[in-house]
């Protein structure tokens, strides 16, 4: 078997505030295959951000990575000192935020802005790195890039400049994006060939995706895999498929019958009834609990472990039937 | 972002001042005193400022001599230094100026002069600002315009350059020839004008919110008359703000009066302020004797230390987002 | 943009006429034009012919026009105490402030935002804490104080620098300057810390605020996530952000530190427009305050109007969209 590009073993992070100590991920594993595209979905406060900081290493104190292990192409990462990790942003793991509208400096040409992001990481001279910056504008599709390429980002659309954005994630072939939310603030119209664009470099240099989003849809047009995030931990994982058309966890079937589909038109949308808790105050035993419409005794005490169930795998008691030892 | 900070770090909102009658009552509950017993800072500028207060209303029973009494100094105790050294002599704790002026004894009285300019200044700008406050409020308006453009383009200019102007006109009013007590009443005069806009630009901004308030027209109807619903509602919700901004203003009215009388427009040397004491003792440091002017410098730098400490901690107190 | 500057320009003469207004009044009323021409032993029938040839019979809005002409052309009437025309006056002493105002400002920039930027980047450390304490201090201090404090610890216990006057000047032109001789460099160095004192605080507080706030953004935690460096980051992206309000607030400053030149050249003896106003107002010499006023305001206003085009230099986006100030 090859290796997987990303790959995040039990991993934790904590929050110290002044209420003592915030689990915001509390033991979470997945692996990403190269080309492939893992979308992580949830609620917000669920976690799938934070692990996306975790993995390119920028967490902020007061929190910390607390436990467990991140590796990128088998290399440990999140132990590395901070200068080796520096080297590795943006060049072997590429990011791309939610607001493209923020998240260009206002005060330097688009151009400079990914010239300097290619020099810091290729050896490059500044013609041609100023040539490939014009060839990656092509790339992500902006029009007339040897013109554009002298804009300040507030002359681009919402959409042109996540196309910029895009454009400096993967300025030095990362073999990870991560992709935060990356269609959350732009148009709905636009929503669609952004998430396209991030679908096809995927695919054209076999870049592995990890992309955040709380919109099931998105996920299930774009993805290969799901990982399902509740409360800081994964509650199911599997192939996008087998997930959408056969949901295992009960917090799963409430999301995926969340879905509006075309073809369901007369059935109704499936609301989860109330809301997530906060971290200062995660329930005892399975963190769903209290919404949870299968809930038993069991869920109230003891929090569930990943169980694998066919091509998925799955953190919830009602799949544990089967003695625990004898699961292999 | 970063979901889990968000959602974990509740902290503790900024306090609104609330719409409660009655300053005093909010003073001394929990918020405000639990801050000031918390900062130690605060309390010993607190103790300090309350100190010169004391020292400055009691300067006479303190003081070893009067200095403003001509007939009580003594040209044969000019120049002592301070007692610790080797010329100093009792009672002349700080030594003694060229006059044969105790220079602890000129501190005091100092220092009360300086005080009663600074808070004569800042209540008389104060009454003047919260007055044009609440007319350009509530009339609105031209008369609202010209007079917020007035402040507007005051306060493009540096206070002590207004503070000098006023000074200066005031005296071709009057004379050139002003006694010690009217020079007193233009410094009050041309520090009130230096520093009304502040209080002017609050009182009418709370006037513009509260005008528009259901319980105004209705007051009106039940035929109250409006400048009293107006003064009745508006001020108590203004005072705080206000009294940060007479806290702050009281440091820089007090270093405007001593930077006039040091500048030598302010008060004649028979009526010494720090200010003046600073502005004599300036000419004897070539000589070394650096007492004279060492002292009033240290005091009137203690003094508007702890007031503008006091000022900053009231600010934060009392209304975070008051920048 | 266009519209932008020339709303500005509008404003501005709107506070030159203002300003005007005042200095006409003092001028007129406050003082009696009659005192600069006449003698104290000049008869009331003399000063009647004087007051006519002075056009002083006219009504108040000609005379206001008639002085606001001559003001354009510099002619500000004559100093009660010097019997010499006022814009001389004025004009001699000039570049005495302006050198040390130039000189004051440039010490408090690059200070400030040096240590602005320290104190922001390495927040805990204690030498962050003692710029604090500094600007702090900085801040309560009068000028006039610090100033005395410099004197007599450099001039009279050192005996480094001279404690008043410029030292020696070189004529260029109608210009004087300190700048080329040895003795006017150092006569130049404890002025200008006096005066750049307080905006040098003033400017570290706003570059270690602004900093802060600009290290939050998005587009800094984006650079971080492109594996740019720390020192690109923070003086390349970071610094340049920072430094829009603050070329704003220095620049608006710069008219203040003019005005307060006034405390820091009598603290000095220093032979300025500041040393020469402060003169007036001890001798009530009415026609030096006006003009001192007027060239005052308008040295401000212009600076005003510098600033806001400058702004619209240095931030692009201000450049293409039309008047958004703020």
């Amino acid at each position: 078997m090859t290796e997987p590009v990303l790959s995040v073993r039990d991993l934790h992070v904590e929050f110290a505030s002044r209420r003592g100590t915030l689990r915001a991920i509390d033991g979470v594993s997945f692996d990403i295959a190269k080309g492939e595209v893992l979308g992580v979905v949830g609620e917000s406060g669920a976690g799938k951000s934070v692990t996306g900081l975790a993995v390119i290493g920028l967490i902020d104190p007061p929190g910390r990575i607390a436990g467990g292990e991140i590796r990128l192409a088998g290399l440990r990462i999140d132990n590395l000192p901070p200068e080796e990790l520096r080297r590795i942003r943006g060049k072997r793991i590429g990011m791309i935020f939610q607001d493209p509208l923020t998240s260009l400096n206002p005060l330097y040409k688009v151009g400079d802005q990914i010239v300097e992001t290619i020099r810091t990481h290729l050896n490059l001279s500044e013609q041609a790195a100023r040539r490939r910056a014009i060839d990656l504008l092509a790339e992500v599709g902006i029009p007339a890039p040897e013109k554009r390429i002298d804009g300040y980002p507030h002359e681009f659309s919402g959409g042109m400049r996540q196309r910029v954005v895009i454009a400096l994630a993967i300025c030095a072939e990362p073999e990870l994006i991560i992709a935060d939310e990356p269609t959350t603030a732009l148009d709905v119209s636009v929503q669609a060939q952004i998430i396209s664009l991030i679908k096809r470099l995927g695919r054209d240099h076999g870049t592995a995706v990890m992309l955040v989003t709380h919109d099931m849809g998105v996920i299930a047009e774009t993805s290969d895999r799901v990982a399902v995030m509740y409360a800081g931990r994964v509650a199911e994982i599997g192939p996008v498929q087998d997930v959408v058309k056969n949901p295992l966890h009960p917090y799963a079937k409430g999301l995926m019958g969340a879905i509006p589909t075309l073809a369901g038109e007369d059935k109704r949308l499936v609301q989860i009834p109330g809301s997530m808790p906060r971290l200062s105050a995660i329930p005892r035993g399975c963190s769903f609990n209290p919404r949870c419409a299968f809930a038993f005794d069991r869920c109230r005490v003891e929090r569930p472990e990943p169980l694998p169930r066919g091509t998925q795998s799955v953190a919830c008691h009602l799949y544990d039937d089967v003695p625990a030892e004898s699961v292999v | 972002m970063s979901d889990a900070v968000v959602s974990s770090s509740d902290k503790p909102s900024a306090q609104p001042v609330q719409a409660a009658h009655g300053w005093f009552s909010r003073t001394l509950d929990s918020d405000l005193f639990y801050s000031f017993r918390r900062s130690k800072l605060t309390m010993v500028a607190a103790a300090i400022t309350v100190l010169f207060f004391l020292l400055a209303i009691f300067a006479s029973v303190l003081a070893v001599q009067n200095p403003f009494d001509p007939a009580q100094l003594q040209l044969m105790n000019s120049r002592i230094s301070p007692l610790w050294t080797a010329d100093g002599q009792s009672p002349f704790l700080l030594g003694t100026d060229e006059q044969g002026r105790d220079v602890f004894s000129a501190i005091l009285y100092g220092m009360r002069i300086s005080l009663a300019v600074g808070v004569a200044g800042v209540i008389f700008a104060g009454a003047l600002g919260i007055a044009l406050g609440l007319i350009a409020g509530y009339f609105g308006g031209a008369v609202d315009g010209v007079i917020m453009r007035i402040a507007d383009v005051q306060l493009t200019f540096p206070a002590i350059l207004i503070a000098l102007l006023v000074n200066g006109i005031a005296k071709s009013i009057l004379g050139n020839r002003l006694d010690a007590t009217s020079m007193l009443v233009v410094l009050v005069i041309s520090i009130g004008l230096s520093f009304w806009v502040g209080y002017a630009r609050t009182v009418r901004s709370s006037v513009m919110v509260e005008k528009n308030k259901d319980y105004v027209a209705a007051a009106q109807l039940i035929g109250l008359p409006a400048p009293k619903i107006m003064l009745r509602h508006v001020l108590p919700n203004t005072m705080g703000p206000i009294l940060v901004i007479a806290t702050i203003n009281l440091a820089l009215a007090i270093i405007t009066e001593a930077t006039l009388s040091f500048l030598g427009v302010g008060l004649p040397d028979t009526m010494p302020s720090l200010g003046t004491l600073i502005r004599i003792g300036n000419n004897y440091l070539f000589a070394g004797e650096w007492w004279i002017v060492a002292f009033p410098g240290l005091a009137l730098a203690a003094l508007i230390l702890s007031i503008n400490l006091l000022g900053d901690w009231l600010r934060d107190a009392l209304n975070p987002k008051l920048r | 943009m266009l519209a932008f500057t020339l709303r500005r320009a509008v404003q501005a003469i709107g506070v030159m006429f203002a300003v005007g207004i005042i200095a006409f009044s003092m001028f007129r009323f406050a003082g009696d034009p009659v005192n600069q021409i006449v003698s104290i032993d000049t008869s009331a029938a003399e000063r009647a012919i004087v007051r006519k040839s002075l056009g002083l019979d006219d009504p108040v809005p000609v005379q206001f026009v008639r002085y606001f002409a001559d003001a354009a052309q510099f002619k500000f009437g004559v100093s009660y105490q010097f019997r010499q025309p006022v814009a001389t006056l004025l004009m001699e002493r000039m570049p005495a402030t302006l050198e040390l105002a130039i000189c004051a400002t440039v010490f408090a920039m690059v200070f400030g935002i040096l240590m602005g930027v320290y104190s922001a980047l390495k927040r805990d450390t204690v030498l962050a804490k003692l710029f604090q304490a500094v600007s702090l201090i900085g801040i309560s201090l009068p000028t006039f104080l610090i100033g005395i404090l410099l004197i007599y610890l450099f001039a009279v216990t050192l005996g480094w620098l001279p404690s008043f006057g410029r030292g020696e000047v070189v004529k260029l032109g109608w210009w004087t300057t300190g700048l080329l001789t040895v003795s006017g460099l150092k006569a130049l160095i404890m002025p200008s810390i006096t005066l750049g004192l307080f905006q040098m605080t003033l400017i570290m507080r706003l570059v270690r605020a602004e900093m802060l706030e600009v290290l939050r953004t998005d587009y800094i935690r984006f650079a971080r996530a492109r594996g740019l460096t720390t020192r690109a980051i923070h003086f390349g992206h970071a610094l340049r952000n920072t430094l829009i309000p603050v070329i704003t607030v220095a620049g608006l400053q710069f008219g203040s530190v003019i005005a307060f030149s006034i405390i820091t050249e009598t603290v000095f003896q220093w032979p300025g427009m500041g040393l020469l106003f402060v003169q007036a107002v001890q001798n009530v010499d009415i026609p030096i305050m006006a003009a001192y006023l007027l060239m005052v305001s308008l040295i401000f206003v212009t600076i005003n109007l510098v600033v806001d085009i400058l702004y619209t230099v240095v931030d692009p986006r201000l450049r293409s969209t039309v008047g958004r100030a703020s």
